[in-house]
């Protein structure tokens, strides 16, 4: 197939800034001040999405990795 | 720029820290080594323009639904949210849904599997040259306009929210829109498209569900916005549409026709910026699948655009009001408002990446007409294929420093959601027209496409000089782009018809697998293993996301 196919995964490009994303803003979450929290009509917000962004990008390397693109019969991804 | 507007920007300025700025810049460095990986892929032209047309239906389809979710998109439909209420929704729901569908079922086929590059292409091979030269010199220009648009509102929140002036934020955002372009091409255009919807969403969850608690959740948001300066209109999509009593003084007709109809099915199926997107596909079937594939997503967007309009509405007393916020601030204030550093950092580069993702669709359309339709097709075609590639990455620096002064051209308009409504009832509308009935109607002539073309945008243009001027009054700015839409089209429709019932039309033979009904028995199926499923059928998935659409409006009728 042509050369784009090859270009590294747009699911591993995701998943990775996801969980550096992530990990970045569980961290600053975990020492929130209380104003910040306050800001935030009282929910950790930061931790949340940290927490969140996590996850979404831990499944997007699973999908990538469950279903590689360049696997020689294209019958693979689908949403 | 006037002091006005200057001063309410200052008032606006976030609270960014170091934290921020690691996001923002993380973020970049990967964008860019996208366009470097994306370089060493790029091998012909046709990688560099359709990406090798090898993608997957689900990246083509979140690269069709990013490339327009850009500047307008966020802040325009936010803004509207704040305005005009829960009729916002129409935007969505009629105004865009049914046209991706009606793209994907009825139109794509002829798109992709006429092999054309681009619409102006398809425009040379169902009329003629000259209808393509016009097509594709209205269709350069408007993309410099609306790469413009988008590079001033991007500069206009940089300056807001960073700090940075004005000309500085337009000159360095112009530049790394035109770094990962000239470096990648389509393909590292699209990836990038595709992280930044997602980066965006990341952002403006949290907005979203800290302002639903704030207000006290759907309910509570319901009840204070029944007490605002909305009222119970704010909360309502179709009731009082028989008149005009309605937050966007607009009739059922109006909507269903001019928005729903004309405007909308003009700019999904015509406009190139997206059907581009789905040209990169690897089959029919993919090709036909991106624009459905988009209109899932594109039905639940409003939730990170019109809810906070509706939240910032109710919150600042003040928005929209003379000395208080623009509405297109509405998105910016409770990030301010709400967002700690850290999820703050993610929501403001979701919003520069995204104002970024729809320049850098808007040049990268604008690189391909130029290059293939108006250069190659006109001027001269004789040159080894590297050579266009060459010429694409100069197209490219031409568009984004074009887009510069088109920049500074939007700087000059209060409102630009209305000046790029504007933009498309001159060029999308008569479009459409063309276009629809050259695919329906065999008999229509080469030069009755020219023709229809021209004096349909050139009405749209005319209605819109008579408004300005006071001849027309069509009440509101936006109304007014409605009616240019439906001018242009009938004006288009009655100078087709004419001018073909004076000329002799083309022989069948050369509209094979270009009008409806005349299929090209030469090319071949290109249906890969599944593509039989069901949930790979777009008449399904399409039909699907029409009734989700309808049962969408159920709570807000």
């Amino acid at each position: 197939m042509a050369a784009p196919q090859r270009l590294f995964d747009i699911r591993r490009v995701i998943g990775g800034l996801f969980l550096v994303y992530g990990l970045i803003l569980m961290v600053t979450g975990l020492f929130d001040s209380a104003q910040e929290i306050q800001k935030a009509e009282g929910i950790r917000i930061n931790l949340w999405t940290g927490i969140a962004m996590l996850v979404v990008g831990g499944a997007f390397l699973l999908w990538e990795r469950l279903r590689p693109s360049d696997a020689p019969s294209p019958s693979d991804e689908e949403e | 720029m006037p002091d006005a507007q200057l001063l309410a920007a200052q008032d606006l300025r976030l609270d960014v820290n170091v934290l921020d700025y690691a996001i923002l810049a993380l973020y970049f460095l990967v964008v860019l080594g996208i366009g470097f990986a994306a370089k060493r892929a790029v091998r012909t032209s046709l990688d560099f323009f359709l990406s090798g047309r090898a993608l997957p239906a689900w990246i083509t389809g979140l690269a069709f639904m990013s490339a327009n979710l850009g500047a307008t998109e966020v802040l325009g439909m936010a803004a509207n949210g704040a305005q005009y209420g829960a009729m916002t929704l129409h935007y969505y729901w009629i105004g865009a849904v049914p046209a991706m569908v009606f793209l994907g079922v009825v139109m794509m086929p002829f798109y992709y599997r006429s092999k054309v590059h681009s619409v102006p292409d398809f425009m040379r091979r169902r009329f003629n040259g000259a209808t393509q030269l016009l097509n594709a010199g209205t269709f350069a220009v408007a993309q410099i306009l609306i790469a413009g648009i988008n590079l001033y509102a991007l500069a206009l929140i940089m300056d807001a929210m960073l700090g940075w002036p004005l000309w500085l934020s337009i000159l360095v955002s112009a530049a790394i829109v035109l770094a990962y372009i000239t470096l990648g091409g389509l393909s590292s255009a699209i990836y990038n498209e595709v992280m930044q919807f997602f980066v965006i969403v990341a952002g403006l969850v949290p907005v979203v569900i800290i302002g639903l608690t704030r207000v006290g959740g759907f309910s509570g948001l319901g009840e204070k916005v029944k007490q605002s300066v909305l009222g119970e209109g704010g909360l309502h999509t179709w009731a009082h549409t028989a008149g005009t009593g309605n937050p966007l003084n607009a009739n059922w007709i109006g909507l269903v026709f001019g928005l729903g109809f004309v405007l909308s099915f003009g700019y999904w199926t015509t406009n190139f910026a997206e059907v581009q997107r789905a040209l990169s596909a690897r089959n029919t079937n993919a090709a036909r699948l991106t624009p459905i594939v988009a209109a899932y997503p594109k039905l639940v967007i409003p939730i990170v655009t019109v809810i906070p309009g509706l939240v910032a509405v109710v919150l600042f007393g003040d928005l929209g009001k003379d000395g208080g916020p623009t509405y297109n601030e509405a998105i910016p204030l409770l990030m301010n408002e709400f967002l700690p550093n850290g999820v703050l950092g993610v929501a403001v580069t979701g919003l520069l990446a995204s104002f970024m993702a729809g320049m850098a669709a808007n040049i990268s359309g604008f690189n391909t007409v130029f290059t293939q339709d108006i250069w190659k097709a006109h001027i001269n075609g004789d040159h080894p294929d590297e050579w266009y590639v060459r010429l694409g990455r100069i197209a490219t620096v031409v568009g984004v420093v074009a887009g510069i002064g088109t920049a500074f051209i939007a700087a000059g308009f209060g409102n630009i959601m209305n000046y790029l409504q504007s933009l498309f009832s001159f060029f999308n509308a008569p479009l459409f027209a063309t276009f629809i009935i050259g695919l329906f109607w065999r008999r229509m002539t080469a030069w009755a496409g020219f023709w229809g073309l021209l004096s349909g945008t050139v009405c749209a243009f005319a209605s819109y000089i008579l408004y300005k001027a006071g001849v027309f009054d069509f009440g509101t700015e936006l109304n007014a782009s409605f009616w240019g839409a439906g001018i242009a089209f009938v004006v288009d429709a009655i100078v087709s018809v004419v001018v073909t019932l004076a000329t002799t039309p083309k022989p069948e033979s050369e509209l094979r697998g270009l009008v409806y009904g005349l299929s090209d028995a030469s090319v071949s199926d290109d249906a890969l293993a599944g593509d039989a499923a069901w949930y790979r059928s777009p008449v399904i998935l399409g039909a699907g996301a029409v009734v989700l659409a309808a049962a969408f409006y159920l709570p807000f009728l």
